[in-house]
């Protein structure tokens, strides 16, 4: 990570050197699971064990886990699998929930970004059908985390299912199944060291789960396809190593911090309710998103304007609108986001770049820069 | 044909499964590495080099799998792998033309996953005819065409089958579809990189293609969807709108570029690759034929990949055959379905009878296969075969000329 | 699937394999099972003066646990009286193999061969009486 600052593990984290190792031994080792030779026992055995290690992550048994090709494919069958007519989710999911079905409703968040639990009440109660309730564990705009535990206790006394995306928590804060009483937990490999292309899907004993994809019967009919041997080999290993080297809220603090020094109109959104230790989402007053990337790219620091998805195309974050973040302010926010490979001179290179850009558009564009202040 | 080093160690048992999974080329290996390790951004990140390198990745393939099969780059998507492809080629043609036409028509012989994503849109209100197949697994083209009505919209038959390696009549399958104005899905996961497949000559529409049935990754796939005529699908992983809003979901670059990489070895040893096999599957045929009675090869020899062979060693049942060739990695029946009792399906709608359908065993020839691991294997066949016969009633009774239909079993 | 040591030695080393021949007043055959269902065995015994077995034969066509299952039946039954034999139970094999709960039919197969064999080598006995 010497030649380039990467800050962008929430896009995706590079792969763990463990998991590094077991993809390419799987990949190397070959087999289909399903057969019965020993080529295909030693796959089977590749995959079995890598299932102990996730399900141990999140504290939920083996056959409580089913992998996926990723978080998107994980939230896309929880939503449409648990078979509930009426789907509650907050305004904050990712797209891969927000728009997993049409007739989803939309929970609104305070201006830090944390579920209205009131309204989440008001919504169960509105309706005698039993609803699924998504909501994420943390986000992956902000950080900002979400009370799961109450949303728990609100939709069992509602009869409803929840659902919990965990793509951006797990790792960083515990993460236990039952202690959670969710029903469903999404997870994904390559935002926690592990490869892209496979996730999983906890699924609590007793939940109901309609598969979706059909074909040969693998993960317990629940899920057709020739198991990802490599990607899940190397999501087990990431996962046996999830909080490792994660504890880098200090150098987030001590970067919030310092880049606040610099320009004391910037803004952390979300930071006044509890956030994972890893992502800032802050804005450069002043300086379109788009601007700063690129400026930060120059200068070989990797950090971004928002999910890391298909567009390309610049488009207002649904996250800080749901906030109520105005427009003209989302459009200077970045997203920063540490992980296990971060260091503190990723830090001071983001704070120099940072310094630099805000310095250098004061200085050139103060004219521009006075009138929006005045006309704000 | 590039010099490859063995890869099996002596230890190992001879892997004859190349239809159940192919082992990674050590090239796509080599070429997957730097995207795992330096290389490893988020295609979807625009904002800084490790996106825009993951996305070269990812493009080059996507250009290396549309040149293998003569589409445009912007046609082709992937996917986790075949049995996605074939999920979201006919359930998504199904669901978006659902207003006009609810008809689609597929052959009994295709993987469970087209079968089954058959049924559950049966369950949704779609008709569908399920197509029988001749003895020697081939479509009646006649049978094709009479069954086409205004109301269908997809024709799905499988390009290459899996258990018995027979090729299909694309060419007059597509071109009955186009002049019949009918959607044409091919499931090309046996065939892709095996034979010359020209999406235009062929007027396909829709193909399916696995990672690691080409010596590519698991966990990898794609699907072609044509743009001219243009096909429309609804998704079915929907987020990101990734891959032009079919398939949601971040690319695992290293395997696309493993796809990428297996799809080029593929298409550029293809011609070699067939001859070798071709010469493989006749020694390994005429070698069982030469020491063995009563060997029946299922399916046509003719219109058939070269790495495929199913055959029937009567009298012999095939999981007690399997477990005597123990050096042999061989399947009885699919990989996917080899763990169940039942005889394959694909068998028995070709018209063998049961008792020859337990005595099936496929065996799958490959890049990495040699002459002398043909030879080994023709000889351990021969040997457990015998060795079976000899304590199979069934042997004795037939020896004795007794015919086993003459005798009334009770079905237990 | 991992199977047993006893089983795998009984399928790389069966015993008793071959045939009497079927017609002889000593010799009781049973024929269970169905070549459609993928199971055929063929289990013959030969009961001494004494009435004791003393000889048993089989030929199986199935998997490794129907050929592994029959083998062993042939060693337990030589010795017995046939009324002994007859109590010999699909879960003594099952257990004696540690067959996978998807092959219990084996054993149950094998159970069915005794008693068909005893059962012929009785209709012999009795029709000779009378």
């Amino acid at each position: 990570m010497s030649a380039l600052a990467y800050l962008d593990h929430n896009a995706t984290s590079p792969l763990r050197p463990a998991a590094f190792d077991a993809v390419v031994e799987a990949l190397r080792a070959g087999g289909n699971p399903s057969s019965v030779h020993g080529a295909g026992r030693k796959a089977r055995a590749i995959v079995d064990r890598a299932r102990r290690e996730v399900a141990s992550l999140v504290g939920a048994r083996t056959t409580e886990t089913l992998f996926t090709s990723g978080g998107t494919e994980a939230n896309n069958l929880a939503l449409s699998g648990a078979g509930r007519r009426r789907v509650l989710v907050s305004a904050v999911e990712h797209d891969s929930v927000r728009r997993a079905l049409p007739q989803a409703e939309i929970l609104p968040v305070d201006g830090d970004g944390v579920l209205d639990l009131a309204a989440l009440e008001r919504a169960l109660g509105a309706s005698a059908e039993p609803a699924l309730v998504s909501v994420m564990l943390a986000n992956n705009e902000t950080g900002v985390l979400q009370p799961i535990a109450d949303v728990v206790r609100l939709a069992r006394a509602a009869g409803a299912l929840v659902h919990c995306d965990a793509v951006q928590g797990v790792g960083k804060v515990p993460v236990d199944l039952h202690g959670l009483g969710v029903d469903y937990l999404s997870l994904s490999a390559h935002k926690l060291g592990g490869p892209a292309g496979v996730g999983a899907l906890v699924v609590r004993t007793g939940a109901p789960l309609q598969p979706d994809r059909r074909g040969g019967g693998q993960e317990s009919n629940r899920r057709a396809g020739t198991e990802n041997v490599s990607g899940i080999a190397g999501f087990g290993a990431a996962a046996a190593q999830a909080g490792c080297g994660l504890d880098v809220t200090a150098l987030r603090d001590r970067l919030e911090f310092a880049l606040v020094q610099i320009a004391a109109d910037a803004k952390v959104f979300g930071a006044k309710a509890p956030r994972i230790g890893n992502t800032t989402c802050i804005s450069m007053p002043g300086v379109p998103a788009e601007t700063q990337v690129m400026a930060f790219d120059l200068a070989g620091v990797c950090i971004s304007a928002g999910a890391a998805c298909s567009s390309g195309k610049v488009q207002r974050s649904p996250v800080l609108e749901a906030m109520g973040v105005p427009a003209v302010e989302a459009g200077c926010a970045t997203r920063i986001s540490l992980g296990w490979s971060s260091e503190a001179a990723d830090i001071e290179r983001l704070i120099a770049a940072w310094q630099g850009l805000y310095i250098r558009v004061r200085q050139s564009d103060i004219s521009h820069t006075d009138f929006r202040v005045r006309a704000a | 044909m590039t010099a490859i080093t063995q890869i099996r160690r002596n230890d190992q048992p001879i892997y004859l499964d190349y239809q159940a999974t192919t082992p990674m080329d050590p090239r796509v290996l080599e070429a997957m590495m730097p995207y795992f390790t330096h290389k490893f951004g988020n295609s979807g990140s625009r904002s800084h080099a490790y996106g825009w390198e993951a996305e070269e990745g990812t493009e080059k393939a996507r250009a290396q799998v549309a040149k293998l099969i003569g589409a445009d780059e912007k046609e082709v998507i992937f996917t986790s792998g075949a049995t996605e492809s074939n999920n979201l080629a006919i359930r998504g043609v199904a669901e978006f033309y659902k207003d006009r036409k609810n008809h689609i028509i597929t052959t009994v012989t295709e993987h469970k996953c087209v079968l089954d994503t058959c049924r559950h849109l049966e369950q949704q209100g779609f008709e569908v005819t399920y197509l029988p197949v001749r003895q020697d697994g081939l479509l009646d083209l006649d049978v094709l065409r009479a069954a086409i009505t205004d109301k269908t919209v997809l024709v799905s038959v499988m390009a290459v089958n899996n258990e018995i390696g027979v090729i299909q009549p694309l060419a007059e399958i597509g071109r009955i579809c186009r002049e019949r104005k009918v959607f044409f899905h091919t499931d090309a996961a046996q065939a892709a990189g095996k034979i010359p497949l020209d999406v235009e000559a062929l007027n396909i529409d829709l193909m399916s293609i696995s990672g690691h049935k080409i010596y590519g990754p698991k966990g990898i796939g794609a699907l072609y969807v044509r743009r001219k005529p243009r096909v429309r699908l609804v998704p079915m992983i929907v987020g990101g709108g990734q891959e032009r809003g079919f398939r949601s979901g971040t690319l695992p670059t290293p395997l696309c570029v493993g796809l990428g990489e297996a799809a080029e070895i593929c298409m550029k040893e293809m011609d070699d690759e067939a001859k070798r096999l071709k010469k493989l599957q006749e020694r390994m045929l005429n070698g069982l034929r030469a020491k063995l009675t009563d060997i029946v090869v299922n399916g046509d020899l003719e219109h058939r990949i070269p790495g495929n062979l199913n055959i029937s060693f009567a009298y012999v049942e095939g999981e007690s055959l399997m477990m005597g060739i123990k050096n042999l990695a061989v399947s009885s029946g699919s990989a996917c379905t080899s763990a169940s009792l039942e005889p394959s399906y694909v068998l028995r709608a070709l018209g063998v009878e049961e008792e020859m359908a337990h005595t099936s065993l496929r065996i799958g020839l490959g890049r990495f296969t040699t002459e002398h691991e043909v030879d080994t294997a023709v000889d351990e066949l021969v040997r457990h075969v015998n060795k079976l016969r000899e304590m199979s009633p069934l042997w004795e009774m037939a020896q004795e000329g007794i015919d086993i239909k003459s005798i009334e079993w009770a079905a237990h | 699937m991992a199977y047993s040591e006893k089983l795998i030695d009984h399928y790389e080393n069966p015993r008793n394999i071959g045939s009497f021949d079927k017609t002889a007043e000593d010799v009781g055959t049973g024929l269970v099972g169905a070549p459609a269902c993928g199971d055929v065995m063929k289990l013959q015994i030969k009961v001494g003066a004494d009435g004791l077995i003393e000889d048993a034969k089989f030929k199986t066509f199935g998997c490794g646990s129907a050929i592994a299952s029959s083998s062993l039946v042939t060693e337990w039954v030589k010795g017995k009286t046939i009324d002994e034999a007859e109590t010999i139970k699909n879960t003594d094999i099952a257990r004696h193999l540690a067959l996978p709960p998807v092959k219990i039919h084996c054993s149950v197969l094998a159970e069915d061969a005794i008693k068909a064999a005893i059962a012929d080598y009785r209709a012999k006995v009795t029709r000779k009486a009378e």
